[in-house]
């Protein structure tokens, strides 16, 4: 550990002209106030991507960006400032702005015990230079030369190859440094497919908190262009969607989604705090059948929504949100914990140095059942099962959420027969997991693509669930 | 207002990067760099909650050698990072792939008249006075109806910036603009029947904006009016798309007909240049240099002049939406579009809220959509819905917990009316439309 931090303060501080020791003089101007909470977010940044389509790679970018956000909390009060500049009067300005907020504050000063060490889940090491450009290239040409091979009816592909490098620095007011190097990989492959004048695509990614090395093992690139063109082979099949209430499976892994949108969100402390969620005050209730337990895990070695420590300093967690279909608990960050008297939970994130940090999801899964899932498609007469999704989005306060099919089949008499066309589904937060009947044993995490927007942050998150059975939700298909 | 000595320090580095680029060898080079001041503070009940002060800065690089191109960007602007900067860009195009369709603009389509847009008003406000605006903004939300139960707090933002772009075929141009805006967003009800909405008004000129209180005001109408809402059974019926929601639907029309998804045939609207797509009353144009707009700007992101163009005409798709390089690969030109549209206009027809109401008669009035449920490639379409039911062109419950669904090439075609009701506080300028039918999904 202290050698990352050494490594972080020389990325950040150091190459910027600033003395760790300097921190300390922005600390005390802030300190100066009577407030409850102060921190200071270094950030330094790293980032490319390549793309191919057309079978050439035409287009490569790269980013580098640095800068430091000041924070004062008094209250549920909060002043921030950024500045791109790493320097000691930017800082030492930002500070005298800020702390203007807490200037009628009678707070008296929190102490706040940083953990003194924590677990480390990914290495510090820069993807970017995991492979040398060359190989970053050669590897997109492999999976469009792989791919296009696998069917006739392939009419384009695109592959997109994407690492980001972030070291990050957070000062805390007890004096207290906490550091972390965050790396993160992704890769894309998606396909569009033509027959008899019809049109179809398919899309599938994955990535993770490793180096590009991760899309060699197990030729995952590969397996990433094989799952989009049999997407694309099933949606050139598909028929008009059903529309009304039915009974829903949903298959394991990505549309672990639903969790996160339906009640993930709404278990967001800021929301409960603030009693704008559906799920406000209703700790102890029973909101999910007693097959369900729900957890929000940030502790998981190298996926894409795991942290070492999260954007406040703090260790991340596993954190039991349902257990047996009682909501036991919401994810905090520091300022809404210490509003609710409960202990911060490791979801204070923030999208960048220049964005407050909020509570936010990690991994939110539900953990395995008893049921074999063909077992579960069997005892449906007539419903949908849904095996992938795209995006959701949910209401926290009315509870409305929706997340949409990009592959969909029917059930009929206990066997999985017509593929449909990707539908929205709508159900509401609070009781959509009451209707869950059955949970199969067969829990997956997805394949770590999740970015998760809130009050315009994005933060990379990840989902996972066994096979679902939910008796009645609504399908938003054409066919009436 | 234009503060040209602010603007002449951006353009300095956008010659030295291009200069720089020139020196380690690209045959061709773009470069932009923007600054960005602002102040955004919101309160919630009845007092302030964050105060935050914004200063971003960033320059972003392109350069080209033949046909290969590369792209960097930094917020950091100090020499040093500039060289590295466009050695990163320069880096990367010498691995890409030559692409016969890559480079810059054709010389002659550069925009060669830079009339004032009128788009910088900077809002002489501080943090204290920003404060009392939202919470005067809230207050009113807050005291509009008994129902109003919660808050999720106003807040005030303004934003002031310059932008200055430049290319190696001797383009350097420079602008200032402003930003600002005021929300609201409070909730009504109790439990399992609470509803929370919002409103918010957005101008380059602060005094253009709509008064805190009737922001506040409208926030809370709006969420008083979701009591009660319930859901629908699954049917037919006609669709009216209140004007927000409206501009998303013309917004996945112009998805469809931008020139990323035509050339990479991700498009439901494939070689629909000249064919009907809308019904013949329909007129979309784009109007680049209307005075004090917020998608005004007599140049694009590469430099190219804006067009004042029909897009659609008696229903027709007349031009595609396209940028240096999709144009070039579809055997086209440019139609100044390369980072999106500016003030895409729905020409209206008479009818004001009420009549389209009147003329729905009996179906769904959407004033919500939520999920990204659009297939550009197909033009399925199927989103998460509320709003209100409607019968005989009056309001009668609100409804939630729906879906709604078609294929957008028939939605296009069928659509029956667009109100005069214009939301003006987007790029695409549309009034409410009513469409024939679409599927609704309930319980």
């Amino acid at each position: 550990m202290p050698l990352l931090l050494d490594q972080v303060k020389q990325s950040i501080l150091v190459a910027n002209g600033l003395q760790p020791q300097e921190i300390d003089q922005v600390m005390d101007t802030l300190l100066s106030a009577p407030l409850d909470a102060a921190d200071i977010y270094f950030q330094s940044s790293h980032f490319e991507s390549w793309s191919l389509e057309g079978g050439i790679v035409k287009e490569g970018s790269h980013s580098i960006e640095h800068g430091a956000g000041v924070r004062v909390v008094s209250g549920d009060k909060t002043g921030f400032a950024y500045s791109d500049r790493i320097e000691l009067p930017i800082l030492l300005e930002a500070a005298n702005n800020v702390k203007a907020i807490v200037r009628q504050g009678q707070q008296a000063r929190h102490k706040i015990e940083t953990p003194k060490s924590w677990t480390r889940l990914y290495q510090p090491f820069n993807p970017l230079k995991s492979l040398d450009d060359q190989e970053k290239i050669d590897l997109l040409k492999r999976v469009d030369a792989e791919t296009r091979k696998l069917d006739s009816r392939i009419e384009e592909v695109m592959v997109s190859l994407v690492a980001a490098y972030d070291n990050v620095l957070v000062a805390n007011q007890d004096g207290s440094l906490a550091a972390d190097i965050r790396p993160l990989v992704r890769l894309n492959v998606s396909v569009i497919m033509v027959e008899n004048g019809r049109r179809e695509q398919g899309s599938m990614g994955g990535g993770a908190r490793s180096d590009y090395s991760y899309f060699l093992e197990n030729d995952r690139a590969l397996e990433y262009g094989r799952e989009a063109v049999r997407q694309a082979q099933v949606n050139l099949q598909a028929e008009d969607a059903p529309a009304g209430n039915m009974t829903v499976v949903l298959g394991p892994g990505w549309p672990g989604i639903l969790l996160h949108e339906a009640i993930g969100h709404g278990l967001e402390g800021d929301f409960n705090r603030k009693g704008t969620s559906a799920f406000s005050g209703r700790i102890g209730e029973r909101v999910a059948s007693d097959l369900c337990t729900v957890v929000d895990d940030g502790t998981l070695p190298g996926r894409r929504g795991s942290l070492s420590i999260d954007d406040e300093g703090t260790p991340t967690e596993n954190t039991v949100l349902i257990e047996n279909g009682i909501l036991r608990g919401y994810m905090q960050d520091k300022l809404n914990a210490r509003l609710m008297g409960v202990k911060p939970t490791g979801n204070g994130r923030r999208e960048s140095y220049a964005h407050l940090p909020m509570p936010r999801m990690t991994n939110t899964y539900m953990l395995p059942g008893i049921s074999d899932p063909e077992e579960i498609i069997r005892s449906v007469k007539k419903g949908l099962y849904a095996r992938n999704f795209g995006g959701g989005q949910v209401d926290i306060t009315s509870g409305k959420f929706v997340f949409s099919t990009s592959e969909a089949y029917l059930i009929e008499d206990g066997k999985i027969t017509r593929p449909v066309k990707g539908a929205t589904l709508i159900g509401n937060g609070p009781d959509v997991l009451t209707k869950v009947s059955m949970v199969g044993n067969d829990m997956q995490l997805d394949s770590g693509v999740g970015t998760c927007g809130k009050d315009g942050q994005s933060v990379p998150v990840g989902v996972g669930q066994p096979t679902l059975k939910i008796d009645g939700l609504t399908v938003g298909g054409t066919n009436v | 207002m234009q503060n040209q000595a602010e603007i002449n320090r951006l353009k300095d580095v956008v010659q030295q990067l291009l200069d720089e680029a020139k020196h380690q060898g690209a045959s061709a080079a773009e470069a932009a760099f923007s600054v960005d001041n602002g102040l955004s503070v919101s309160a919630r009940l009845g007092e302030v909650e964050t105060v935050e002060y914004h200063c971003d800065q960033g320059i972003g690089v392109t350069v080209y050698f033949g046909q290969k191109k590369g792209s960097a960007s930094t917020n950091d602007v100090s020499p040093d990072s500039l060289k590295e900067t466009i050695k990163a860009a320069c880096s990367i195009a010498r691995y890409a792939s030559e692409d016969e369709y890559a480079g810059l603009p054709d010389p002659e389509r550069l925009a060669t008249e830079f009339p004032d847009l009128d788009l910088n008003h900077p809002w002489n406000i501080d943090a204290e006075q920003g404060i009392a605006l939202a919470i005067e903004c809230e207050n009113a939300g807050r005291a509009y109806d008994k129902a109003i139960s919660n808050s999720e707090g106003a807040s005030v933002n303004s934003h002031q910036g310059t932008r200055v772009f430049g290319n190696s075929l001797g383009f350097l141009q420079g602008y200032q603009s402003s930003r600002h805006s005021l929300s609201c967003s409070v909730l009504a009800g109790n439990g399992g029947g609470m509803h929370r909405d919002y409103w918010y008004s957005v101008a380059r000129n602060a005094a253009n904006m709509e008064s805190a209180q009737l922001v506040g005001q409208k926030a809370a109408q709006r969420a008083v009016a979701r009591l009660g809402a319930r859901s629908l059974s699954t049917r037919q019926c006609p669709v009216l798309f209140a004007p927000e929601m409206a501009s998303g639907l013309i917004g996945a029309l112009l998805g469809a007909i931008s020139g990323g998804s035509l050339y990479r045939k991700a498009s439901f609207l494939l070689d629909a240049l000249d064919t009907q797509i809308m019904p013949d009353f329909v007129r979309i144009h784009e109007q680049p240099l209307l005075k004090g707009a917020l998608g005004s700007a007599s140049y694009d992101a590469e430099g190219v002049a804006t067009q004042a163009r029909d897009i659609v005409n008696d229903g027709i798709l007349r031009s595609y939406v396209l940028s240096t390089y999709s144009a070039r690969k579809l055997g086209l030109q440019t139609t100044g579009n390369a980072g999106g549209v500016h003030n895409l206009t729905v020409e209206t027809g008479e009818n004001d809220f009420a009549a389209m109401l009147k003329q729905l008669g009996t179906g769904l009035l959407v004033t919500e959509l939520m999920g990204q449920g659009i297939n550009r490639v197909t033009g399925d379409y199927s989103r998460g819905a509320s709003g209100f039911w409607v019968e005989n062109g009056a309001i009668q419950y609100p409804v939630q917990e729906i879906t709604i669904a078609g294929n957008l090439k028939t939605m296009l075609r069928n659509i029956v009316a667009i109100g005069n009701d214009v939301d003006l506080r987007g790029n695409i300028r549309v009034g409410s439309i009513l469409l024939e039918q679409m599927a609704i999904a309930g319980e």
